[in-house]
């Protein structure tokens, strides 16, 4: 059984025109790459493809995605002025479009962000109504929809790795609602993507980040607050 | 366990057996399923009220010219031409619908209702309502709900997105929640909302998705003030207990098979009816980005 819509689904969202697909979507992938690159970027470099690759322009993904890299949420107002925006903060950004990548869904973003010495790499899909689902996290397979608490943990590949990380969730009262987990290679990097039903406390994610074992915890909270 | 909005005969029955009102109805179910209070679902709707005026407000004060240039300033003329077509009133329902699709057009703020591209219904019905009858921010909200019922049901029995059900699924979605809404507000019995439902959806069934260059311009706009022109001539018909003859459920039903049905180019893939005119072909080609590196196929398999 799918999931039961809310009355905000039918009388919501509030958001920047045009399209949900185009805007709020698009806003909400570059967000999430946002929170993973730990704030605005120097450098970004996007590419659209398929559907996005010819539409882009006119809907005006290109002022969303600029919008989401500077942190606006969906419905702000100062999307349609992105462009700008982003340049008087210095942020260069370069946009490209890609056709028939049959391997990906019609409404596929990537995102290549540098700030600093830190790079991210996003691929999001737009799926229609606000929806998104993030694919791939610097190449690890991802797959979450930001839509409840994520937790994305790069360890060590070892054994008891992940029972040991879903006991310590599981002592902040947390419930994991999907959880993913992908390696570079055995007793390489490994990635576990864990979506949550409610918010971890800042001590268990110091906790987390005390572990020798453990190279990277970031943690993005529902990504409408 | 509250009512899961599948049927409107349910919905009916489920009223009459709790002894609920409409409204009560979709606040209990959103309470169950989604965990909000009473109070945060009404104050939810309550700012995507204001947010609703401020986008009719915004389209009929701020300059509204799209990136394609398609859409430019249009509400405002319809608002200021000094010959009404009907009355005032109507002049002023239907500049208003176009005033916050416009709004939508030109990445302006709006309530999806039920989608962006029929956001210009509800706040063109639900203003002039309000405006027309006096009628206080509480009884609008109520209205809501009960609009947001019937896009529930009819979520789950046809569609209300473009590319799965065609423009229908979209402003006639609106539509139907808009003249649902008058009627509720006119005080209208159930049977009599129901039926402002099922006879606004006889006059929205089989309208293609067909927007030219893919943009939420045109038709888009202007079936936002046509669709919130059919809610009201629907409510006027149903207040007067004029019967929809086939029911709401099966009217809906009905609306769901014709969308099925539908061939791929009428559901908002830019490739049939008005995109695929010469003009509508012509415009594309100047909009759309052409610079675009096409993958050869065989190298596809790791994109």
């Amino acid at each position: 059984m799918a999931e039961k819509s809310s009355v905000f689904d039918m009388i919501g969202p509030v958001m920047i025109g045009p399209s949900s697909s185009h805007t709020a979507g698009v806003v909400r992938i570059a967000r999430v790459a946002f929170k993973l690159l730990g704030g605005k970027p120097d450098v970004a470099d996007i590419t659209f493809y398929n559907s996005f690759a010819s539409t882009y322009e006119g809907h005006g993904s290109d002022r969303a995605i600029i919008a989401g890299l500077l942190d606006f949420k969906t419905d702000d107002k100062r999307i349609k002025d992105s462009l700008t925006l982003a340049r008087q903060e210095g942020v260069q950004y370069h946009f490209k479009s890609v056709g028939n990548a049959s391997t990906l869904h019609p409404n596929t973003i990537r995102l290549n962000l540098q700030k600093g010495d830190k790079k991210v790499e996003v691929l999001g899909e737009s799926r229609g109504g606000g929806i998104i689902n993030i694919a791939e996290v610097d190449g690890f397979k991802a797959d979450f929809s930001a839509n409840l608490h994520t937790l994305i943990i790069t360890a060590e590949d070892k054994k008891g790795s992940i029972a040991f990380i879903a006991d310590v969730l599981a002592h902040d009262d947390c419930n994991i609602a999907t959880m993913s987990v992908s390696r570079k290679g055995k007793n390489d990097v490994a990635c576990q993507v864990i979506e949550m039903d409610s918010g971890l406390k800042p001590v268990t994610l110091e906790y987390l980040r005390s572990l020798s074992w453990i190279k990277a915890v970031i943690y993005i909270p529902d990504i409408d607050r | 366990m509250a009512f899961l909005f599948e049927s409107f005969e349910g919905w009916k029955e489920y009223c009459i057996k709790h002894q609920r009102t409409l409204e009560q109805v979709v606040l209990e179910y959103e309470q169950q399923q989604k965990g909000r209070t009473p109070e945060e679902t009404l104050s939810g709707l309550q700012k995507a009220w204001d947010v609703m005026k401020d986008a009719v407000h915004t389209g009929l004060e701020e300059d509204m010219t799209s990136r394609s240039g398609m859409i430019n300033n249009g509400a405002k003329k319809v608002y200021r031409y000094p010959k009404p077509v009907l009355s005032k009133e109507f002049q002023q329902l239907i500049s208003r619908a176009l005033a916050a699709k416009e709004v939508n057009s030109c990445m302006g703020r709006v309530v999806a209702a039920p989608t962006a591209g029929a956001s210009g219904i509800m706040p063109g019905v639900l203003y002039t309502l309000q405006e027309i009858h006096h009628l206080g921010d509480k009884k609008i909200i109520d209205a809501m709900l009960v609009a947001a019922g019937i896009a529930l049901i009819m979520e789950q029995k046809a569609s209300i997105s473009g590319a799965v059900g065609g423009c229908q699924a979209e402003t006639g979605t609106a539509a139907a929640m808009g003249a649902g809404a008058i009627v509720f507000c006119l005080d209208g019995n159930i049977d009599q909302v129901f039926n402002a439902v099922a006879i606004t959806v006889q006059c929205m069934l089989g309208l293609v998705c067909d927007p030219v260059a893919g943009l939420v311009e045109v038709p888009c706009v202007v079936r936002n003030a046509s669709a919130a022109a059919i809610a009201n001539s629907s409510a006027q018909i149903a207040l007067a207990d004029v019967s929809s003859v086939i029911p709401v459920d099966e009217v809906i039903e009905a609306m769901g098979e014709i969308g099925a049905s539908m061939e791929t180019r009428y559901k908002e893939t830019a490739l049939g009816g008005l995109a695929a005119t010469k003009t509508g072909k012509a415009i594309a080609k100047k909009v759309l980005i052409h610079d675009i590196e096409i993958l050869p196929n065989e190298e596809n398999t790791s994109a």
